[in-house]
């Protein structure tokens, strides 16, 4: 049991991250990327509402037919994503600015439709919470590593802080907000390849030593 | 004139959908693999944004705003973007199988297509607008006017991008960039061929 969390939690943050592996919600990684803070405040309202809408989803799979269930998570989604709106508008109206367009947004965001089909509609709501979370801050620190490498090479900054004088305004742009997210899509692809083809090798090694080999 | 040609001009190249607000990069990337499908895509996106517009704008104006219940825009506009779509779906099947066979397969991804619920939010943005437009009060001409040209410069970026993509599929590519990183790769000069705007 406590090794199927683990197996949800790491699938959900690394092995199948939304925006690095599965290229989901691309519109709000591709915008907000100027700034590594960005990434932090999306991430966490990203992350709300799909632990949120995971939970509902579980809670009432059974309840909701078949045929009607997109409409019905997106209504859940939109819910949550009114209650995310109105706390900000309240508490932290600049953030609202921030993230402008993107926050109501959030309810056509695919990850969290994708989450709600095919996780949270089949599993327990205690999985579904964790499932949501992971994916949450596997998309948060996808989006705040984004941020960081465009705020550091467009802006010399980073967090808001000054790191040196050396800027690229290309990083800035929209052209760079693509490219951006090319060369972290292809590391992504490469690091974890070289990572799992290491695991691979020495899973097999012991079967290498055996004369013929065959079991290759 | 010369106003109707600004909006035009701002709305499809300087505030491009796709290349400059980012929005509807789903279809961008994921419909844009050959010339045909993604003209499809293209149509069937403006088609929608258009009576999205015509829609979603009345409604907010004359119904939430005076009710006091602006909150509910997005529950709301998802909703009528819904059923727009599956009345449009409906309506083509009943009375033009040619377009629906063209069209049909991705009217229901346009439901979650960020491009339509977008432009629903964009329009009722007095100030967005007025940076966009350079208009100082929106009304439903407005509206509708630049529902339309934004899908038409959505229309125009995802057929920039199947043409340039049939060609880059030719190429020899490393297994790591194969599929999306590419394909951001040429996004990103389309997007640096919208900065002469």
């Amino acid at each position: 049991m406590k090794n199927d969390y683990k197996k949800i939690a790491f699938d959900g943050a690394i092995k199948n991250n939304p925006t690095l592996k599965l290229v989901l919600g691309t519109c709000p990684t591709l915008a907000l990327t100027t700034a590594a803070m960005n990434g932090i405040y999306m991430g966490l309202a990203v992350t709300f509402v799909l632990i949120c809408s995971n939970v509902l989803v579980s809670l009432l799979r059974k309840a909701i037919p078949k045929e009607v269930r997109i409409p019905a998570f997106v209504l859940i989604i939109a819910t949550f994503v009114t209650i995310v709106r109105l706390i900000l508008d309240y508490f932290l109206p600049d953030l609202n600015d921030i993230m402008g367009l993107y926050l109501p947004l959030i309810v056509v965001n695919c990850i969290i439709l994708a989450r709600a089909e095919s996780f949270a509609s089949k599993n327990g709501i205690l999985p579904s919470a964790l499932d949501g979370l992971a994916n949450g801050v596997g998309f948060m620190i996808a989006l705040t590593l984004m941020g960081a490498f465009r705020e550091v090479l467009g802006r010399g900054e980073i967090f808001g802080f000054k790191v040196w004088n050396f800027t690229l305004d290309f990083f800035g742009t929209s052209a760079g907000a693509f490219f951006t997210y090319a060369l972290f899509i292809a590391l992504f692809s490469l690091i974890y390849g070289a990572i799992a083809d290491r695991k691979k090798d020495k899973a097999f090694s012991p079967v290498l030593k055996e004369p013929n080999g065959e079991a290759e | 004139m010369a106003q109707f040609l600004a909006i035009i001009v701002s709305a499809v190249f300087i505030n491009n959908f796709v290349v400059v607000q980012f929005l509807g990069i789903c279809p961008f990337l994921g419909v844009s693999k050959d010339f045909k499908s993604a003209l499809g895509m293209g149509i069937a996106v403006t088609f929608v944004m258009t009576i999205t517009c015509l829609i979603t704008y009345p409604i907010y104006t004359y119904i939430l705003v005076p009710l006091k219940i602006e909150f509910m825009e997005i529950i709301v506009f998802i909703f009528i973007i819904a059923s727009i779509v599956q009345m449009i779906e409906m309506v083509l099947k009943k009375f033009s199988p040619a377009l629906y066979n063209a069209m049909g397969i991705y009217l229901p991804l346009i439901t979650t297509n960020c491009a339509v619920l977008g432009v629903a939010e964009l329009v009722i943005d007095q100030t967005q607008m007025a940076s966009i437009l350079g208009v100082a009060t929106m009304n439903l001409g407005y509206a509708v006017l630049y529902g339309l040209f934004a899908g038409l410069g959505f229309t125009l970026a995802i057929v920039i991008m199947s043409g340039l993509r049939e060609k880059v599929a030719r190429l020899p590519i490393n297994k790591h960039l194969k599929g999306f990183p590419i394909a951001m790769i040429v996004a990103c000069f389309i997007a640096m061929a919208f900065y002469v705007f």
